[in-house]
C-alpha cells in the first residue's frame, strides 16, 4: 500500500479526499458569491420583479431605471467627488509619512531605534479613545468640518509602516546602502535613489491598503462632517441604505406606497453597485498585490 | 573593501566600554544620520500630537470636563473614581461588559478556525487554476465598506421584499425583519464576518503552508501516511506558530469589537443583545456629551484589552516559545 502510494500518488483514498475537498471548496465559492451576484442583478432588475421574488439569481426584466434614480440625487456625486479627493490626497499623505517612519526604522545604525520602534508600537495597543482625540480635533485643532480631520489622524498606520520596513529591511540589499554610503551618498539621497525606485512593489500594496481605508471609512466623517457638502460617500450611503424605517408596507399601506417601497429597496441596490464600483473595478487587477501585503506582513508582524 | 564594510558594521554594533570611545561612537552615528532625524521629525510630530496626545487626554476620566476651561482646567473629580463608580453602577452596566465578552468570545470561537480549516483545504487543491479561482471569490467580499456590508443585509432581511424573506415565505415560513430580533443579532453579525473575511484570513495560513518543507511530506509518504494524517501531523503543526500568534494578538481585541459593525446594525429594538462597551460609550460621549463617563468607560476597556494580552502573551511564551515579544 505504501509503495503503490508513492509510485502512483493517487491512491483511493487520495481520489476520494480530492473530489470532496474540491466539492466542499466550490460550494463555499457559490455560498460566498451569491450575495455578489444578487445584489448585482436586482440593482438591474425592475423593483416589482426583485419584491415578489421572481429574480433570483439573474435579473429580470433588465433595467436601467434603478441607476438613472440613483443619478438622478446630486448628494451621491458630491459624495464621490469628495471621496476621490479624500481618497487621493489621504493616500499621498499616507505615503509620504510611512516612508518617512519605515526608512529610518530599517537602518540597523540609527541611534535610538528600538526605543522609537517600542513609542511607535505601544500605540498599536494602546490609545487615547474616542473622546480624548474627538476633544483633539474638535477643540485643541479645531478642525470640525475639514478633511483633515479625516486624513491627518491617521496618517501613519503603525502596521503598514512594519510592513513597509520589513520590505526593506529584507528585499533590499545592505550593501547597497552602504556602498552609497561610502561614495558620499547622504541617507537622503539613499531613499530618494536606491531606496524608493526599489520599492515600488510594496508602496503599491501598502497605497492600496491605505486607499481602500479612505474609501471604505464613514466613522471619523461621521464625527467630524457634519456639513452635507463636504461628506463622503459612505455617509451619503449611510442615509440612503440605514436610516429609513424598515416598516412593513404590504399590509397596512396603499398600492402606490406598495410600488415605492419596492423601488426604494432596488435603488438601494443600485446605489451599493455604484459606490462598490472602483473596488469592483480594480479588485480584479490588485488582488495579488494585497496578497503579497499580507505574505510580507507575514514574515515577521 | 568588503573587510572594511564588515569592521564599520562591527564597530557600529559592539559599543566598548570606554566611556568616551562609546560617546565618540554614539556622536558619530548621528553625526552622519542627521537626514534621517530630519525624516523623523513630521512622523514624530504625528505620534505625539495624534497618538499621546489623546493618551493624556485620559485624566479627563479623573477630572470633572468644564468645557470653558479645558482638559487642564477643569477640577478634578471628588472622589477621583468618580466615573468608574458612575458606570459599575450603572444599570447598563452588566448588559454591555456581558454582550461584549460574548459577542467577542464568539466571533473568536468561529471566526479563527475557519479560515484554518479554508487554508488547509486549498491547500490540498492540485489544479492551480481551481485554486486560484476559490482564492479570488473568497477574498473579494473583504474589500466591501462596512456600510456596504450592512446595508445589503438590511436589504436582505427587508421583511417584504429582502431575498431571505422571500425564500423563507416560499418554504412556507414566515417573514421577519431578522435584523429586529434581538436573538438574531450575533448570529447575523457573526455570520456576515466569516463571510467577508474567511478568505482573506486564511492568506496568512497560506503563505505559512507554502511554506513548510515538502521533503516532510514525501518522507510522509514512504512511511505510508495518507493525506488526512499528513495534514495533522505536518501541516498543522507547521502552521502553529502562525496561530499562536494571530490567536495573541486577537485575544488583545477582546474587548474592541467592530464598533463601526455594531453601531451600524444596532436598532432600538435588537439593543438588548447589540448594546456593547464601545456603542455605550459613544452615546454617552458624543450623543450626550458626558465626556468624563465616557472617557472613563474607554480608559476601563483599554486597560482590559491590555491585561489580556499581556496575560495570553506570557501563558504562550511558557507554553509554546512563541510570543510577540
Amino acid at each position: 500500500m505504501a509503495k503503490a502510494n508513492t509510485h502512483s500518488r493517487m491512491s483511493l483514498g487520495d481520489r476520494i479526499f480530492d473530489s470532496i475537498n474540491v466539492v466542499l471548496l466550490g460550494l463555499l465559492a457559490l455560498i460566498i458569491i451569491y450575495p455578489l451576484v444578487y445584489v448585482l442583478s436586482a440593482s438591474f432588475s425592475d423593483p416589482v420583479s426583485v419584491a415578489s421574488g421572481d429574480m433570483i439569481l439573474w435579473p429580470v426584466n433588465l433595467t436601467l431605471e434603478n441607476y438613472e434614480e440613483v443619478f438622478k440625487n446630486q448628494s451621491i456625486i458630491t459624495g464621490y467627488r469628495n471621496s476621490l479627493i479624500i481618497l487621493v490626497s489621504g493616500t499621498a499623505l499616507n505615503l509620504v509619512m510611512t516612508v518617512l517612519a519605515a526608512f529610518p526604522m530599517s537602518r540597523r545604525d540609527l541611534w535610538g531605534r528600538n526605543v522609537m520602534m517600542k513609542l511607535m508600537t505601544f500605540t498599536m495597543f494602546f490609545s487615547g479613545g474616542l473622546i480624548p482625540t474627538y476633544l483633539l480635533i474638535t477643540r485643541t485643532l479645531g478642525l470640525m468640518n475639514s478633511w483633515l480631520a479625516l486624513i491627518l489622524p491617521g496618517a501613519i498606520s503603525v502596521y503598514n509602516m512594519i510592513i513597509m520596513r520589513t520590505y526593506f529591511q529584507t528585499s533590499i540589499p545592505y550593501e547597497l546602502q552602504e556602498a552609497a554610503d561610502i561614495d558620499g551618498c547622504s541617507p537622503f539621497g539613499v531613499l530618494i535613489r536606491i531606496i524608493l525606485p526599489l520599492s515600488g512593489p510594496i508602496l503599491a500594496v501598502i497605497g492600496l491598503y491605505y486607499g481602500v481605508g479612505h474609501w471604505n471609512s464613514y466613522f471619523s466623517a461621521l464625527l467630524y462632517i457634519n456639513r452635507e457638502e463636504l461628506q463622503p460617500l459612505q455617509l451619503y450611503l449611510r442615509r440612503v441604505l440605514t436610516l429609513n424605517s424598515n416598516q412593513s408596507l404590504l399590509s397596512t399601506g396603499s398600492d402606490e406606497a406598495a410600488r415605492q417601497a419596492m423601488r426604494a429597496e432596488t435603488i438601494k441596490y443600485a446605489v451599493i453597485v455604484v459606490s462598490s464600483v472602483p473596488m469592483l473595478v480594480i479588485y480584479p487587477f490588485v488582488q495579488k498585490f494585497f496578497v503579497k501585503g499580507v505574505m510580507i506582513g507575514a514574515i515577521k508582524g | 573593501m568588503k573587510g572594511l564594510l564588515c569592521l564599520k558594521k562591527k564597530a557600529a554594533s559592539i559599543i566598548p566600554r570606554d566611556r568616551g570611545v562609546r560617546d565618540f561612537i554614539v556622536r558619530r552615528r548621528i553625526n552622519r544620520n542627521w537626514q534621517l532625524y530630519v525624516m523623523l521629525i513630521p512622523v514624530a510630530a504625528f505620534f505625539v500630537v495624534f497618538c499621546y496626545m489623546p493618551m493624556y487626554g485620559i485624566v479627563l476620566a479623573f477630572k470633572d470636563y468644564r468645557a470653558m476651561r479645558g482638559i487642564m482646567g477643569s477640577p478634578w473629580a471628588e472622589p477621583l473614581t468618580k466615573y468608574f463608580v458612575q458606570f459599575f453602577n450603572s444599570p447598563y452596566f452588566e448588559r454591555v461588559v456581558g454582550n461584549t465578552i460574548l459577542l467577542s468570545l464568539e466571533s473568536l470561537i468561529f471566526n479563527f478556525p475557519l479560515p484554518i480549516l479554508l487554508a488547509l483545504s486549498i491547500n490540498e487543491v492540485r489544479s492551480v487554476k481551481y485554486k486560484k479561482f476559490v482564492q479570488n471569490i473568497t477574498y473579494a467580499p473583504h474589500f466591501l465598506s462596512v456600510l456596504v456590508l450592512v446595508g445589503v443585509i438590511r436589504a436582505f432581511c427587508n421583511t417584504d421584499y429582502g431575498i431571505v424573506n422571500i425564500i423563507i415565505r416560499k418554504l412556507g415560513g414566515e417573514g421577519y425583519n431578522w435584523l429586529q430580533r434581538a436573538d438574531m443579532f450575533r448570529p447575523l453579525y457573526i455570520g456576515s464576518n466569516i463571510w467577508q473575511n474567511i478568505g482573506w484570513d486564511s492568506i496568512i495560513y497560506i503563505a505559512a503552508l507554502a511554506g513548510i518543507d515538502p521533503q516532510l511530506h514525501e518522507a510522509a509518504m514512504m512511511d505510508g501516511a495518507n493525506r488526512l494524517q499528513r495534514i495533522w501531523h505536518i501541516n498543522l503543526p507547521g502552521i502553529l506558530p502562525t496561530m499562536v500568534i494571530l490567536l495573541i494578538l486577537n485575544s488583545g481585541q477582546i474587548m474592541n469589537v467592530g464598533f463601526e459593525k455594531v453601531y451600524l446594525m444596532q436598532n432600538d429594538l435588537n439593543l438588548s443583545t447589540s448594546d456593547v462597551i464601545a456603542t455605550y460609550s459613544y452615546r454617552i460621549g458624543i450623543e450626550t456629551a458626558q465626556y468624563s463617563l465616557s472617557t472613563a468607560i474607554g480608559l476601563f476597556n483599554s486597560v482590559i484589552n491590555c491585561v489580556l494580552l499581556l496575560i495570553v502573551n506570557t501563558c504562550s511564551r511558557k507554553l509554546s516559545e512563541t510570543s510577540l515579544w
